[in-house]
């Protein structure tokens, strides 16, 4: 079994997975439509990449946009969640061994101590996040069945991960098994469900930002103005 | 009953029609004919599977539901945090919800959501730049009452309006010869106080052409005459076109698309025709972000641009300013503390903040010009766009936005308003006529007039020096 999910199961994942990052960003490229989004793609390339890339950045770093500094609270329990959901994965000890054994390559890793706390914060900010979509009415009217499950889909590979490595009810296997499970869900639920949001946030960001680079502001310096 | 007299889905293309409309008091007969009207679905959906693409679909599906946009819209906020005012809920419960059913809806609920797509937006695009993902409501918003106005679920003063535009190529019942007249009235009414002032029609090839906002002529001709002032101070070589002069376009807010693109190219083929240097518009936001900022991808110009450089109004004086055509008398500028309401067309969605504040720093003595706050490109809505301050039917709702520019300028303690966009000038006319603020506001080309060093030549002869 456990050879099995860490291999075929595994590579089909991963093919899934990246095919289907790959297909959205080309669906949404082809979808573009310089007519009907009023944004005059392939002119003024300066203006449109300044603009992407400002639109991007800003989003990225701490504090980049005025939105963020609005709202500092929940900007850490944003970035708590994205950073242990991404690093954890990609940088664990566990993770590169076998990737070394079965793909024969390995990236740089942390201490596992690292990967516990930013698991730990990762879900932690995932609880105040669910608090928040149940206590706040403008994000409560929001909040349907599928906010829920994904929130589920994303959490429950770290969820079995954290029990797994500390053995609870000293079921290694069983909670290994389950991890990897969880987390080849997660990984193929990207794709086909909001969770593309790991690709199309880039797109939507790079296209909203040439929108104002090309024809909002960004020749007069401004357009989306942090 | 599928199609009413008034209400239906064919946009008023006739004089007659159009009369027949206007007749209609209060659009009685109109709203009644429109809570039976039904849903053409197979159109609706024909029009979604060739227009609605991936930009739009992508930002319904991946919207995270955070409801961080909420506090980006002023409406929500002035509606006391109604959660139904959340940017991402009245999209998703109306464009999104269409999509989702392929557009198999129904009367009531196109009734419904025309009543948001008009009431519950002004297509101020705030909530865009609040948004992590970089969801622009207000784009939607405004493609949203696209399929409305296709279906015939539009207000009644913006199905006459797109009526007008595309009888009269204008928002308001001016012909051409109404135009054209009102030009050479303006400018012989000029003559004792601005001896040899002109406003040359169809001059071509001139330096500037200058375009306006049908309300000019029909309601507010003093400025076109102020226009023509100020062009003769400068000594500027210009012309209005016969043809084409109009640059708003109500048919942007009511949704009428094919309107959009006959009335730009209108303006577009007056700039071909003539071949001015520049084009200048008026102050006015809406008739700029028609005309300019949408309007060449209305009339298919791959390049996003208009056919010869298009400054709004304000470019202008920014330049006549920074280039001393037009100086400023010190003793004149103004010595009380004045505020300036940032318009969402120029300054959110065209990135002329600064340069409008290099203008106020000419006109006003340092010290006195006070920020609104929030400001430029984050500034609130006057609450009257989207065409909100002309339908009646939502009255109450837009007297209610008004509060927040009233609490925003009250906060100025200023009791000076420089406002160029027409759009906010009515909006804040109408909130100081409903709470009384005692406010003032004014464009900027009387306050340029008023401050402005008339150059020796220019004055009047004095009787005795022409014996
Ligand atoms: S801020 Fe953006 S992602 Fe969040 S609810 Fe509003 S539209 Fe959706
Ligand atoms: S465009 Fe403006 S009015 Fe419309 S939802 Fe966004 S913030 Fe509110």
């Amino acid at each position: 079994m456990y050879e099995f999910l860490t291999g075929p199961a595994l590579w089909l994942t991963f093919i899934i997975f990246f095919g289907g990052v790959v297909w959205r960003a080309v669906w949404y490229v082809r979808g573009l439509d310089w007519q009907m989004d009023r944004v005059a793609y392939g002119y003024h390339n300066d203006l449109a990449i300044k603009g992407a890339l400002k639109s991007i950045l800003h989003w990225l770093l701490p504090f980049g946009s005025r939105c963020w500094r609005l709202k500092p609270g929940f900007y850490l329990l944003f970035f708590t969640f994205h950073i242990g959901l991404l690093l954890v994965p990609v940088f664990l000890i566990a993770h590169n061994v076998i990737l070394q054994e079965r793909f024969g390559i390995s990236l740089w890793t942390f201490s596992p101590r690292v990967a516990d706390v930013l698991s730990i914060a990762m879900l932690v900010s995932a609880v105040f996040i669910v608090l928040r979509r149940i206590a706040l009415p403008e994000v409560r009217i929001l909040t349907t069945f599928y906010d829920y499950l994904l929130i589920l889909i994303s959490t429950a590979p770290f969820i079995t991960g954290l029990l797994c490595r500390f053995q609870v009810g000293g079921d290694y296997h069983f909670w290994l098994l389950a991890h990897i499970i969880t987390g080849e869900i997660w990984l193929i639920a990207v794709p086909f469900t909001k969770l593309s949001h790991a690709i199309l946030f880039f797109m939507s960001r790079a296209q909203l930002g040439m929108d104002y680079g090309i024809k909002r502001g960004g020749k007069y310096g401004r357009g989306l103005a942090w | 009953m599928p199609e009413g007299v008034f209400c239906n889905k064919t946009p008023v293309s006739t004089e007659e029609g159009l009369l027949a409309l206007l007749g209609d008091k209060g659009g009685r007969q109109y709203y009644d004919e429109m809570s039976r009207l039904e849903v053409n679905k197979e159109a609706l959906k024909a029009t979604l599977d060739k227009t609605c693409k991936s930009r739009f679909r992508t930002w319904l599906e991946i919207c995270a539901h955070c409801g961080l946009c909420a506090d980006s819209c002023f409406l929500y906020l002035v509606n006391d945090r109604d959660p139904e005012q959340v940017p991402s809920f009245k999209i998703q419960s109306t464009l999104g919800e269409m999509v989702r059913r392929k557009g198999d809806v129904d009367n009531a609920f196109m009734l419904r959501t025309m009543e948001i797509a008009w009431s519950k937006c002004t297509c101020c695009n705030r909530c865009g730049m609040y948004c992590p993902h970089g969801i622009d409501m207000g784009i939607m918003f405004g493609y949203l009452r696209g399929l409305c106005f296709s279906q015939g679920f539009v207000p009644w003063e913006l199905k006459i309006g797109s009526g007008m535009h595309r009888i009269y190529k204008a928002q308001m019942n001016v012909t051409t010869e109404d135009w054209v007249g009102t030009c050479e009235w303006m400018a012989e009414e000029q003559q004792d106080e601005w001896p040899g002032l002109e406003i040359p029609v169809d001059l071509e090839d001139a330096d500037l052409m200058y375009t306006c906002n049908a309300r000019e002529p029909k309601h507010y001709p003093e400025d076109i005459a102020e226009v023509a002032i100020l062009f003769h101070i400068t000594g500027e070589k210009w012309t209005v076109p016969s043809e084409g002069w109009e640059q708003t376009c109500l048919t942007l807010f009511a949704g009428d698309w094919p309107a959009c693109k006959a009335q730009t190219e209108n303006v577009y083929a007056a700039i071909e025709r003539l071949r001015p240097k520049r084009v200048v518009g008026t102050e006015c936001g809406h008739a700029h972000r028609c005309t300019v900022v949408e309007g060449p991808y209305w009339a298919g110009r791959r390049d996003g641009l208009p056919p010869a450089p298009y400054l709004h109004y304000t470019e202008w004086v920014a330049e006549a300013l920074r280039t001393g055509k037009i100086k400023i008398d010190p003793a004149k500028r103004i010595k009380e503390p004045v505020t300036y309401q940032d318009s969402c067309n120029y300054i959110r969605n065209y990135g002329l903040s600064e340069i409008v504040r290099e203008i106020m720093g000419y006109l006003v003595e340092p010290g006195y010009f006070v920020e609104m706050w929030p400001n430029k490109e984050h500034n609130y809505c006057c609450g009257g766009g989207g065409g909100f301050n002309g339908v009646g039917m939502y009255r109450k709702q837009r007297n209610k936005a008004l509060l927040t520019k009233r609490d925003q300028i009250l906060a100025t303690g200023c009791k000076l308003v420089v406002s160029p966009c027409h759009n906010c000038w009515d909006a804040i006319r109408d909130l100081e006529e409903e709470y009384e603020i005692g406010i003032r506001w004014s464009f900027l080309k009387p306050l340029l007039i008023k401050m402005a060093i008339i150059p020796e030549h220019l004055l009047p002869k004095e009787e005795e020096e022409e014996e």
